[in-house]
């Protein structure tokens, strides 16, 4: 069919080989997949399966060593200059203090992401928009004023990065591990941010995890890697109620649900207070 | 009736910023752990879990500071000891710690058996070497390793999941009486996650481990892990209870709350929605009047705010809030 879009990536057979010689390690096998306009997608797995390889060569900081990925269409290095690129697509990464610069206020460096824009807004509508985005993560404007990253929690921190993703409005949003360094009620905010990026402002999502029940809640389609494989993939009712690949079971089994049994302890628990 | 190994009684610690002001991280702790025993400790990030566990081990380094209250190891009190008695007599010998990340704490530079006779020369100078090589081997024998293999690796040799048995084993040399788990597998993913708790666990049946004090943000960890959770608000215990009872039947509103942000990968539960707590903890910087709880509680009545809360029986249960039932 002609008239539709292409869709937002398309990898054909990608791998990518770190090493040389004898000590290589084949990071990402031979994957080849569609990630659709306005989706949200899970790439999970355990650590070292090579999701974050992906992720990294989504965003064109790694290049494949073979195979073909295109962005909307064209090859994603079509364009010789990479700031096209990080245009439409940006990152939310697992550690937001390394992700910000510890020498500079908060609000300076969320102004300095309009850098990025072609086309710098004045001063005024600078601050305006810093401001509406810190509204859409819940923050007071007034209460960064002046504020450096170290002075904030990690759950704040985070939600910073997201703001910058309020403020820069990508077609794509690569969220590797957003989760992991904050609390439980952290997550549960950040998880409800992705969402209303996804559902206001269009945005399709790639969102990286090494706990398939946070992609069972967030995501559309959800992707199985282990050992740079894409194991299975489908939407999360199926992957979660159905699992075909052991590495599906294997991740769904470790998670600690609170309802059934996980660890068996043989030793009897101990005399419980009364 | 087991024994009890570690005592806690209305135990206060404070930092003293550099700017004079006084912050009371705990404020007027009391538990008990018995031999044999796990309690898990819950709450957000900056609750006072960590501050806690520091107080517990006597780690008393400015800017934090001890207030007052005792800690009570096998009937005996650590508080107030020197730093360098602290270390050779309570750390590692009454009470361990197992780092959150396990994986960074050894030394680079040094073989295992050189690390691990470390540990036992700083607290008994007298063992010669003979005899610490037969107990490093024992030792990592009963706990599933070659002593062969491990002992005269360098920690980049080993695989994650051994140098986790490593640190684990060393941590636990001298057989400590309580042995702390400060969120031990926060930075893992989940099978990883399950390993390590499993090797707890067969430590525990073995009796190396006799009791511990299991620090995590996450309560569906906890179900499993701990017999019982103490949950932990803005530096006090809110609500201590058998595992089943808070997980499941929560009684203060913060302990629902925090159950609410949690979520479940089950079938048919996509529609349960995590509900994330509005707000932040008060800044403890200031006294607080009230139920500390009060700005963020959904069920908040007037006179929480006025009323100091105190620890009330509901139900089995220690609950910090005037309303529970």
């Amino acid at each position: 069919m002609p008239n539709e879009a292409p869709p937002k990536f398309e990898a054909r057979g990608v791998s990518r080989l770190f090493g040389h010689g004898k000590k290589t390690t084949l990071a990402v096998d031979n994957v080849t997949f569609k990630i659709h306009d306005k989706e949200i997608v899970s790439l999970v797995g355990q650590s070292g399966c090579g999701k974050t390889v992906l992720a990294k060569m989504l965003l064109r900081l790694e290049k494949p060593t073979s195979g073909e990925l295109l962005f909307n269409g064209k090859p994603i290095d079509a364009e010789p200059d990479p700031r096209e690129h990080w245009r439409q697509v940006q990152a939310v990464f697992q550690d937001p203090f390394s992700a910000f610069n510890q020498f500079f206020t908060i609000r300076s460096q969320l102004k300095s992401s309009f850098r990025l824009f072609k086309q710098q807004p004045g001063e005024k509508e600078m601050e305006e928009r810093v401001d509406q985005a810190l509204l859409n993560v819940n923050i007071k404007p007034r209460e960064i004023d002046g504020k450096y990253p170290f002075e904030l929690s990690g759950g704040q921190m985070q939600r910073m990065l997201l703001a910058r993703i309020f403020i820069l409005r990508p077609q794509v949003l690569i969220a590797d591990e957003p989760t992991s360094m904050v609390d439980a009620c952290s997550r549960a905010n950040i998880l409800d941010y992705l969402m209303k990026l996804k559902e206001e402002l269009k945005m399709t999502i790639v969102f990286v995890t090494h706990d398939i029940g946070l992609a069972y809640y967030v995501s559309d389609s959800i992707y199985i890697m282990h050992k740079g494989q894409i194991v299975e993939q489908g939407p999360p009712d199926q992957v979660t109620q159905q699992p075909q690949s052991a590495t599906t079971r294997q991740l769904l089994d470790d998670i600690p649900d609170i309802h059934r049994d996980w660890v068996h302890r043989s030793a009897p628990k101990a005399a419980t207070a009364g | 009736m087991a024994d009890v190994v570690l005592e806690v009684e209305d135990l206060r610690v404070h930092y003293l910023t550099r700017f004079g002001v006084r912050v009371q991280a705990v404020d007027g702790v009391s538990f008990t752990l018995k031999e044999g025993e796990i309690l898990g400790i819950a709450g957000e990030s900056g609750c006072g879990k960590t501050t806690l566990v520091s107080g517990c081990m006597g780690l008393y380094i400015p800017p934090l500071y001890h207030s007052s209250g005792d800690v009570r190891i096998g009937g005996k009190t650590i508080v107030g000891l020197s730093p360098e008695e602290n270390r050779k007599n309570v750390l590692g010998r009454k009470i361990a710690m197992i780092p959150q990340g396990a994986l960074n704490s050894l030394n680079p530079t040094r073989k295992i058996k050189d690390f691990a006779a470390d540990m036992i020369l700083s607290h008994d100078e007298s063992v010669d070497k003979r005899e610490i090589n037969d107990r490093l081997r024992q030792r990592f024998e009963r706990i599933g390793l070659k002593p062969d293999d491990v002992l005269n690796a360098y920690p980049v040799q080993l695989p994650a999941g051994t140098k986790q048995r490593v640190v684990i084993g060393i941590s636990t040399l001298l057989n400590p009486q309580v042995v702390v788990a400060d969120e031990p597998t926060s930075a893992l993913d989940v099978s990883t996650q399950k390993a390590v708790i499993k090797l707890l666990f067969d430590l525990m049946d073995q009796g190396i481990i006799r009791s511990m004090l299991f620090i995590t943000h996450e309560l569906p960890l906890l179900r499993h892990v701990s017999n019982r959770i103490a949950v932990m608000y803005a530096g006090e215990f809110v609500e201590v209870g058998t595992a089943e009872q808070v997980i499941f039947d929560g009684r203060m509103p913060y302990t629902k709350a925090l159950m609410g942000s949690m979520l479940s990968a089950e079938p048919g539960q996509k529609s349960k929605k995590p509900v994330a707590i509005e707000g932040a903890p008060p800044n403890l910087a200031h006294p607080i009047k009230g139920c500390r709880f009060a700005e963020r509680c959904p069920q908040v009545q007037p006179d929480c705010r006025e009323n100091p809360q105190v620890i009330r029986i509901v139900g089995e249960r220690q609950v910090r809030c005037q309303y529970a039932e």
